[in-house]
């Protein structure tokens, strides 16, 4: 038997799901997360393999337990030091521990409580961003380290080095396999989100013709962030961030033409939005507002709402789209909600208006001299019906982007003003 | 968030010849140390080593008919050596890794982020 292209989609969702839970029982029997992480990502390997070619076993996760435990033994009898840890892990293992359990055996809390808790672990706050992101869709994600290198472009052996040392950071620094206790909780699961929001981010390429290899960072951010809120429901920054990336990504489609050159957002065909996140994820937004307090994500939530309800960039309600502006700046002040605040005020009180935000912006020590506030700029000059002024300022945005389709964008914004004066 | 940067080694010709072979040992030495350590930092991404600019052909296309001269003889006593591609988190860390290049001590090193594909919604 072997397994046909939707076939090999389902084992691929199988394993990716079942990987933090593999990882949780053998953290729990063997304590070594380093060791039993390598664990898993051989028997996921293994089963890559094997089950497309002999099927699926009757149950997965049991499979990829044993496989797992039984590379962990390898590894461990291999080790120079063998007997010291054998007698380590033995001493550590249930009785019932050496055999896989029954299919019901294992209950469902304890797993998903483990998915949790690795979370936290890979997003711990001594690693540094890009370190947490990589462990996390290795260890959570149950991507390979070869797939995760081809997402961010870095040699393969680079990736394997940085998810390394980040395991072995974890390990010298003394952080443990357990959920934390409240309030720590609480903050450590906001790092969660911002290691998921970025990994959103980098994912969201405005180009798809060049990365048909690549795997979709958008897609596995959005499949941890369901998985964290299966597992707390009730938070609202959880729903708020998940909302978030649905509105997000239901633009997708009309975000770049033809050519793979950016549509901005009032130019974009919102015939072309995906109905279904643009309905969804208002809902999921306003389901969790009267639970607790408010949140970042829940307003950015709120934000993109308000612009997916309008069938027409002129039918956008920037009234509302400025006072949630407002409430983010109270709730979570950034320059880059500054900036965009901007817009805002420029579309409820006029460009000058806005215009006069910017330039208190300049000389913010974080944001001062980023492409975008020229970019912006640009924008609101060309509103106010100065061209000239207008063009310059997209073209100083040109030069200062790192981004190859902004600055395709910012120089087609350009040109359309005429030539340069 | 991770950025790519281009670590671009300037050379001078004229500054290198006057060296002791000590101290051009040390320059080759420098190299040997730097690269294990970005390797092992996880934030190698490549590097390579030009030969002298004499070597250079300069292509043009000039309706459609292609021509290849020598060149360019550059005016500049300083020139592009060979380069290191890193991955790393921050424009500091960039500069830190920089100044580790043997060349930062004799000529410059140049830093500049790569272009990326991603560009968040406008």
């Amino acid at each position: 038997m072997s397994a046909t292209g939707d076939g090999r989609q389902r084992i691929e969702d199988l394993l990716r799901d079942n990987a933090p839970r593999v990882l949780g029982v053998l953290v729990r029997r063997y304590g070594d997360f380093d060791e039993c992480e390598d664990a898993v990502q051989e028997a996921l390997l293994a089963a890559s393999t094997q089950w497309p070619a002999h099927g699926v076993p009757d149950n997965p996760r049991a499979w990829l337990v044993t496989v797992a435990a039984r590379r962990l033994t390898d590894q461990v009898r291999s080790d120079i030091s063998r007997r010291r840890r054998e007698e380590t892990v033995a001493a550590m293992t249930p009785a019932d521990g050496l055999v896989a359990p029954a299919p019901d055996d294992e209950p469902r809390s304890v797993d998903d409580d483990d998915t949790l808790t690795l979370l936290l672990l890979c997003c711990h706050p001594v690693l540094p961003l890009s370190s947490q992101a990589a462990l996390t869709l290795r260890a959570v994600g149950g991507l390979t380290t070869a797939e995760i290198a081809r997402a961010y472009f870095v040699p393969e052996p680079t990736m394997a080095q940085r998810i390394s040392r980040a395991k072995q950071r974890i390990k010298t620094s003394g952080v443990r396999f357990e959920m934390p206790a409240e309030p720590e909780l609480s903050q450590r699961l906001r790092v969660v989100l911002e290691v998921l929001y970025l990994i959103f981010n980098e994912g969201y390429t405005a180009t798809s013709g060049a990365s048909l290899a690549r795997p979709d960072l958008t897609y596995e951010a959005m499949r941890l962030v369901r998985a964290v809120r299966d597992l707390r429901p009730n938070d609202g920054e959880v729903a708020g961030l998940l909302a978030l990336m649905m509105l997000t990504e239901a633009r997708r489609p009309a975000r770049t033409g033809t050519d793979g050159e950016l549509v901005p957002l009032d130019e974009q065909d919102r015939t072309k939005w995906d109905p279904t996140a643009i309905r969804d994820g208002p809902a999921l937004v306003a389901a969790t507002l009267p639970s607790g307090p408010v949140g970042p994500y829940q307003v950015q939530a709120a934000i993109a709402a308000v612009h997916a309800e309008a069938s027409r960039a002129s039918d956008t309600d920037w009234a509302q789209i400025l006072s949630l502006y407002d409430l983010l700046t109270v709730l979570a002040p950034n320059p880059m909600v500054a900036l965009n605040r901007a817009v805002a005020v420029a579309m409820v009180h006029g460009p000058r208006a806005g215009l006069d935000v910017l330039t208190s912006l300049d000389d913010d020590a974080q944001i001062g001299g980023h492409h975008r506030i020229d970019a912006v700029r640009g924008h609101l000059l060309e509103m106010s019906g100065k061209p000239a002024a207008a063009r310059l300022a997209y073209d100083r945005a040109a030069q200062k982007t790192i981004s190859v389709p902004e600055q395709r964008y910012l120089r087609s914004r350009a040109a359309r003003l005429g030539p340069r004066a | 968030m991770a950025v790519k940067y281009l670590l671009m080694i300037y050379m001078n010709e004229t500054l290198f010849e006057s060296l002791t072979d000590d101290e051009r040992n040390a320059v080759f030495a420098g190299h040997n140390e730097f690269m294990p350590k970005i390797q092992s930092s996880g934030e190698f991404i490549g590097t390579a080593a030009l030969v002298s600019p004499t070597q250079s052909k300069t292509v043009r296309v000039r309706d459609g008919v292609t021509s290849a001269t020598d060149g360019p003889y550059i005016e500049t006593k300083e020139y592009l050596a060979g380069y290191y591609a890193v991955d790393c988190e921050s424009l500091d860390r960039a500069i830190e890794l920089a100044a580790m290049i043997p060349d930062a001590s004799l000529t410059a090193i140049e830093v500049r982020p790569v272009m990326v594909e991603s560009g968040l919604e406008i």
